[in-house]
């Protein structure tokens, strides 16, 4: 790991204008990703501002009949948050089938946004990796990409985001609030923030530079029936081939997002439209312009596949 | 220093001594900050305070701020029941209880835990008292080299606590009731402690008596 200079913030304020004070700084909540792609010198911060004490752990009932989760809420608390658990199952889901319980009680809401692609090339520094060191080409491309992107990837990365919690978030239409170093606050729709690779495969996200996430918030309840499937290749503490998640309505109608196939959750609401008419034509429209490896087609049959199980599941 | 003297010495007081050695090389060197042309100034050793207790002992330290909860405990305070894996948050032998919950503290830095209530594996009991985990991971033969055990102990009371506490799985079949003290819940819950000599049948079973008894 390289050497850095560490300070304790006190505010979001506060711990945004630090960054700005400081070039090649980062924010440290619970570190479980960073620690890791620093030891790896993936991540080379000159200095950490570290923002787990600021009290951005509550989850708070907002005007709007929805929910306000801190930055900071860990992963465990929102996921056993009997309010979530009652109204936004999905979220539970998703959270509870990500990473392990050691992961879990430490990682935070805003970081499990943050989290990097486990793309191995990314991981590996004797690779070359635009995501990593932009401009030096993609070793993921042509080599071994069963675990990769199908849709939205670009001839410059393939990589997708490995998450599960951002896969429930962007069904059901969360919203991101920060706040910078001048102390302005914004609210970014989670279908606005993260981006494709395009030809910055290295810029994960919208976030503005120095930019604080302070709270994730959740419109009022959908109600309907709340389901996230993981596909992977071992029963538990594994990422994602492909996920699914669906919020099923008496009526058939509803919302799907899916996790694994993308550089970011993947959702289509032209898609979601022909939910009553079955998994293939929502598939087929969701998917539509896939690109995928010889490695990795499996993954468009598999989430026709997944979507069906988990509608047949939803109708019960 | 006389060759028998040498001879004598433990390979983990080696360890320790090489490892004093190149500490006292680094703090030799300077804290300022250096960096080349343009790019952001890049720190050569910043040490940086940290209270904290660990198995009720309070502690007062300065650390390089690259040291983490595991490197502390194990280099700093000599507490070496809590073991390194891989150092990178997947096999879990690296388990501790922070403030009653379980995490890795490969992936966690020191200085992350200002004011913090830490337990380890020599926290839990001793051998003239072992906590009812220990005691029952021996009769069941939980383990068969013993390097992950103290992670799986660790990782077995934070579960039984997690599991009181009425919080989910993702095996859990009613989101909101109240989660069974089973043996699937063990098994899901247990996926971040890995055990390479497959003692996972009897880790199950040690648990298994002491849910039944609290």
């Amino acid at each position: 790991m390289k050497a850095f200079t560490y300070e304790r913030a006190h505010s979001p304020a506060e711990a945004a204008a630090a960054a700005m004070r400081v070039p090649g700084s980062k924010f440290l909540a619970g570190g479980t990703n960073l620690l890791d792609l620093m030891k790896l010198q993936i991540e080379t911060p000159v200095h950490l501002i570290d923002i787990s004490k600021l009290g951005l752990n509550k989850i708070e009932p907002t005007s709007q009949g929805g929910l306000r989760i801190g930055a900071l809420v860990s992963n465990t608390d929102l996921a056993a948050d009997l309010g979530v658990r009652r109204d936004y199952g999905l979220l539970s889901r998703a959270l509870l089938a990500g990473a392990s319980g050691q992961l879990r009680n430490k990682a935070t809401t805003a970081g499990n946004l943050l989290q990097r692609t486990r793309c191995p090339y990314f991981y590996d520094t004797n690779q070359p990796c635009n995501k990593r060191v932009p401009g030096s080409g993609c070793a993921a491309i042509g080599g071994y990409s069963r675990l990769l992107a199908v849709i939205g990837s670009s001839e410059h990365c393939i990589a997708t985001y490995p998450g599960d919690m951002a896969v429930a978030m962007m069904a059901l239409d969360a919203q991101i609030e920060t706040i910078n170093a001048k102390g302005k606050a914004r609210s970014i729709p989670i279908a606005d923030f993260y981006r494709l690779p395009g030809d910055t495969p290295h810029i994960d996200t919208n976030l503005a530079k120095n930019e604080l996430i302070t709270a994730v918030t959740l419109p009022a309840p959908l109600g309907g029936v709340h389901i996230y499937h993981k596909v992977r290749d071992r029963a538990s503490y594994a990422f994602a081939l492909v996920s699914v998640g669906l919020i099923l309505q008496k009526d058939g109608t509803g919302r799907v997002a899916v996790g694994g196939v993308a550089a970011k959750p993947w959702r289509r609401t032209e898609a979601e439209r022909l939910l009553p008419d079955g998994a293939k034509k929502v598939t087929a429209k969701l998917m539509a312009g896939a690109k995928p490896t010889k490695e990795n087609e499996f993954k468009l049959a598999l989430v026709e596949r997944t979507l069906e199980s988990v509608l047949k599941e939803g109708k019960g | 220093m006389k060759e028998s003297k040498k001879l004598n010495i433990t390979r983990r007081e080696m360890i320790l001594g090489t490892a004093a050695a190149v500490t006292v090389t680094l703090t030799s060197g300077t804290i300022d900050q250096v960096g080349d042309l343009g790019a952001p100034a890049e720190p050569r050793l910043v040490n940086h305070g940290v209270n904290f207790s660990v198995n009720g002992k309070k502690h007062e330290l300065m650390l390089d701020t690259r040291t983490t909860l595991l490197d502390t405990l194990r280099e700093h305070l000599n507490l070496t029941g809590t073991k390194k894996g891989c150092d990178h948050g997947q096999c879990g032998a690296c388990t501790v209880l922070v403030n009653g919950r379980r995490i890795n503290s490969c992936l966690s830095l020191a200085l992350q835990h200002e004011g913090d209530s830490i337990t380890t594996i020599e926290g839990l009991g001793t051998p003239k008292n072992l906590h009812p985990m220990q005691a029952a991971f021996i009769k069941h033969d939980g383990y068969q080299c013993g390097y992950c055990t103290p992670g799986q102990i660790c990782s077995a009371v934070g579960v039984l606590n997690e599991i009181k506490s009425g919080i989910p799985s993702h095996v859990s079949q009613d989101l909101t009731g109240q989660p069974e003290m089973s043996n699937m819940e063990f098994r899901e819950r247990m996926s971040g402690n890995i055990c390479r000599c497959g003692a996972y049948s009897n880790i199950a079973e040690a648990f298994a008596e002491v849910a039944a008894k609290s």
